[in-house]
């Protein structure tokens, strides 16, 4: 299963630990899933107006930016990280 | 081509045609003979001319506003005021790029509401039918101010009880939420100055720090600077008969300046054209929007195209400048120099909206290095300074300041040499960040083996009061989405448009990944940056990416080209295209080599075989590979006036593949320029109203030639796996690592470590006096 790991505000929010084993084949599956195990987080991450990540959060995908967002396939060897989305100058 | 000796560093042995090769940009004929338009070259028939009246204060509740006796004016054909903008709620959006954006906060920044939150704050706009004109109607309209005490310094606004800059600002508490949003009216909670904080945790500090031999300790402070770009924002608007609206202007986005016009005027972004001019440099502000929108309502209520243009007090006082920071650092490591934790607090002064570059800082600040614990944390502070902008690794350079200065005073009290310490501790392949993902693919290690094999680094130091130090500096590069269309056109040359504005020479970047793909040369490619009605959604340029993802995309049409192309001929030559081979250039048959033909031989038989060859190329691409730079600084202290003079200066860097080694240099000198001016000069100089009283290039001090000694540059390439010619972003690493090299270069002159930046001759001459007791 996709390995999560949990912003430190997140983890005192909601109570989730700092890293959780998470099933869902894409990005919005393990968010639906986490939302199951650790009630209040999916509000963090997800914005249902927009049906997206969080304005201003970026979903890292095995050490890369995720550029699909939602959609990025995953897989049970999967790391996801929330991080900050950082423009540049 | 230009004659050049390359001074580079290989870890790839690929060979190519035209990627890695330096040829004369195309824009660069039309930008030195004066031909090339920028924004404010605009006129247009019946054209009006736009002035913004500014707030005198830096903190005022704006009681009233009249202005009845400037629209009274002959000649002046509109005013307006906040009443005419869209004020969207508070909610933050997402922007394609990654940068957030609160739709509110931007319209208020543009146009105030009920406060004016810094002096130079738009409170009105006039149009009429000259400038002259327009400045004196300003002079007409009547603002009732109530000023209330500023808030300048991050310090002053977390105190208990502080001024608060907006009375219902929300805090936020994650780096994922950095821009606080406003508190609901039925919320009791108050509000804040403190727009976010944040942290991130790895490992375990207190064992960390137990089985270190040696800690140091170390914090700074950075006074707000601004990129000092040569061209000041400008923007033309025109409306259309039929509601459509056209908008030219200087960006680093024209696809941002039409979402955020259309959004602030009330339009949907279909009706706006957004038209890029040529930039006059931008280094992250010109990310910005500030004048169009303005221009816009003028225009519209003026029935009459508007054209807005700052002059350079407006630029310092009402455009993006960069964040003043506090920030603190510990340090500890065993005898034999192994990092065993560190902890950064970073303090960032936002201005008067939310968003420092405060992620940016926490991101980058010890991602160079292999730490098994950290923790790092972040404030947003507001304050009644002007919104902050990025500029160049937005937050890194601050941070850098503060640890590298830190790395290089554990480096003495270790006595090992300050790079030998970062090579036992630097990052690789694999590595954990502080933030949690893998370290990628990087050149971390390979970057600081050739500063250590440079021979500035060997060189004596000659000459008392001479020193040098060393500094690193990180940036992770960013990506995004990315269009570019080629026309092959019947003499065998191509027209290439490309979404993005290009401010360092990428016309020439992204061409030659076209022409290598394609065989030909890249002056047969015709570079052009489309209009938003003409190429597909690019993201901002910005990030260090264009070369990286729009190359990409170009990269993407000419394999499209290519592809046509093999059918083409397999065409022609009654043969399957499995048969063809398309090779620098040339068609061939795979077993009759009879058959061959040049690309520009069937580019003039393309209309005959098929119609119009045209390429595309819309990309998303993940993977922007990070960077590292390392810079080498010898300084020379005048311990009589405080002056530090800059005597030599060498800046290493990863580039991935430097497709235009030129540029890449160009780039590394720029950012290393900067970081110079950053370090020694440049500073917002507020007096105690929070009013900047040196808004001009004769009071506000950037470093010029006659100043500085040639940069030198040396580019290491360890290839970006992600990228089809190993590509990294090059454009903003090179302002991270001055300030600190700098303050250590200045510590082996003269013995006095430097906290305050910048470090200009009064700050240097206190330190000196306070390390001799006075």
């Amino acid at each position: 299963m996709p390995d999560v790991w949990i912003p430190a505000q997140m983890q005192r929010i909601t109570g989730a630990p700092d890293r959780v084993q998470v099933e869902g084949a894409t990005v919005r599956q393990v968010i639906n899933n986490l939302e199951r195990m650790h009630p209040g987080i999916k509000e963090l991450l997800y914005d249902e107006e927009l049906d997206d990540i969080t304005p201003g959060l970026a979903v890292i995908v095995d050490g890369d930016v995720s550029q699909l967002g939602l959609m990025e396939r995953v897989n049970d060897d999967t790391e996801m990280h929330f991080l900050p989305a950082i423009g540049g100058g | 081509m230009l004659d050049y000796t390359p001074n580079m560093v290989l870890t790839s042995d690929k060979q190519y045609k035209v990627v890695g090769t330096r040829p004369v940009r195309h824009d660069g004929a039309d930008k030195v003979t004066g031909l090339a338009r920028y924004s404010a070259d605009l006129n247009l028939p019946g054209m009006l001319y736009g002035k913004v009246l500014r707030s005198p204060h830096a903190h005022a509740r704006i009681k009233s506003i009249d202005t009845s006796r400037a629209e009274a004016m002959p000649g002046v054909r509109a005013v307006v005021t906040g009443a005419d903008i869209v004020e969207p709620a508070g909610r933050a959006s997402d922007l394609a790029e990654g940068a957030m954006i609160n739709f509110k906060f931007l319209s208020n920044n543009i146009m105030a509401q009920d406060k004016a939150l810094y002096k130079g704050h738009a409170i009105a706009a006039v149009a009429a039918i000259n400038s002259h004109l327009a400045e004196e109607a300003l002079a007409q309209i009547d603002v009732e101010y109530e000023v209330l005490p500023p808030v300048m310094r991050a310090a002053e606004a977390m105190a208990e009880g502080a001024t608060l800059v907006h009375e219902r600002l929300a805090g936020g508490h994650s780096a994922a939420t950095r821009a606080g949003g406003i508190l609901d009216d039925d919320d009791a909670t108050q509000g804040t100055n403190v727009a976010n904080h944040f942290e991130f945790r790895m490992g375990d500090m207190d064992s960390g720090f137990a089985d270190a031999d040696v800690v140091v300790e170390r914090s700074v402070s950075t006074s707000a600077v601004h990129q000092g770009y040569i061209e000041p924002h400008a923007g033309t608007a025109m409306w259309h008969d039929d509601g459509n609206l056209t908008i030219w202007s200087s960006s680093q986005g024209h696809f941002t300046v039409r979402d955020h016009t259309a959004r602030l005027v009330g339009i949907p972004v279909s009706k706006v054209k957004a038209i890029p001019m040529e930039i006059g440099g931008g280094f992250g502000a010109k990310l910005a929007v500030y004048m169009e929108p303005v221009a816009a309502l003028l225009a519209r209520k003026a029935h009459a195209p508007v054209k807005l243009a700052m002059n350079r007090t407006e630029v310092f006082e009402a455009s993006g400048p960069t964040s003043g920071t506090e920030i603190s650092c510990r340090i500890g490591a065993t005898n034999e120099g192994k990092i065993t934790a560190a902890e950064v607090h970073l303090t960032f002064e936002a201005g008067a909206f939310p968003g420092s570059p405060v992620p940016g800082a926490a991101n980058c600040v010890l991602a160079a290095y292999d730490i098994p614990n950290t923790y790092i944390e972040g404030y947003d502070i507001v304050v009644n300074r002007p919104k902050t902008a990025a500029y160049r690794a937005p937050g890194s350079p601050a941070a850098a300041y503060c640890v590298e200065v830190a790395l290089d005073e554990l480096a003495e009290k270790l006595g090992i040499d300050p790079l030998d310490l970062r090579l036992m501790n630097s990052a690789k392949e694999g590595t954990r960040r502080p933030t949690g993902p893998l370290t990628p693919t990087v050149g971390y290690i390979e970057t600081l083996e050739a500063t250590k094999a440079h021979p500035h680094y060997s060189a004596p130091k000659d000459g008392k009061r001479r020193g040098r130090g060393v500094a690193s500096g990180f940036w992770g590069n960013n990506t995004g989405p990315a269009a570019a269309v080629a026309l092959v056109n019947p003499d065998g040359t191509v027209t290439l448009t490309e979404g993005s504005p290009d401010i360092g020479g990428t016309r020439a970047s992204v061409s030659q990944q076209l022409a290598e793909v394609l065989g030909i040369p890249v002056e047969d490619v015709n570079p052009q940056i489309g209009d938003t009605d003409s190429i597909g959604f690019t993201s901002n340029t910005g990030g260090s990416s264009v070369t990286f993802k729009t190359g990409f995309a170009a990269y993407t049409a000419a394999q499209d080209i290519r592809q046509q192309m093999i059918a083409r001929a397999a065409r022609i030559w009654e043969v399957e295209p499995e048969e063809v081979e398309f090779e620098d250039g040339v068609l061939k048959h795979r077993a009759d080599d009879q058959l061959q033909m040049t690309f520009q031989q069937l580019a003039a038989r393309q209309v005959p075989t098929g119609g119009p060859i045209v390429g595309r190329g819309g990309v998303n691409p993940g993977g922007a590979g990070p960077c590292i730079g390392v810079h080498i600084v010898d300084v020379e202290v005048d311990e009589d006036t405080g002056k530090v003079d800059i005597v030599r200066y060498t800046a290493v860097q990863d580039a991935g593949k430097a497709i235009h080694p030129s540029y890449v240099e160009g780039q590394i000198q720029g950012g290393a320029v900067q970081g110079i001016g950053w370090a020694l000069n440049e500073e917002y100089y507020t007096n105690d109203q929070g009013h900047m009283v040196n808004s001009s290039f004769l009071d506000y001090r950037m470093p010029t030639s006659l100043d500085l000694p040639m940069i030198d540059t040396c580019i290491v390439e360890v290839d970006n796996p992600n990228h089809p010619y190993g590509v990294r972003g090059v454009g903003e690493v090179p302002i991270v690592p001055p300030m600190a090299a700098i303050a250590n270069a200045i510590y082996d002159a003269i013995g006095v470590r430097l906290t305050v930046l910048p470090m200009n001759p009064g700050n240097v001459l206190e330190a000196l006096w306070e390390k001799n007791g006075g």
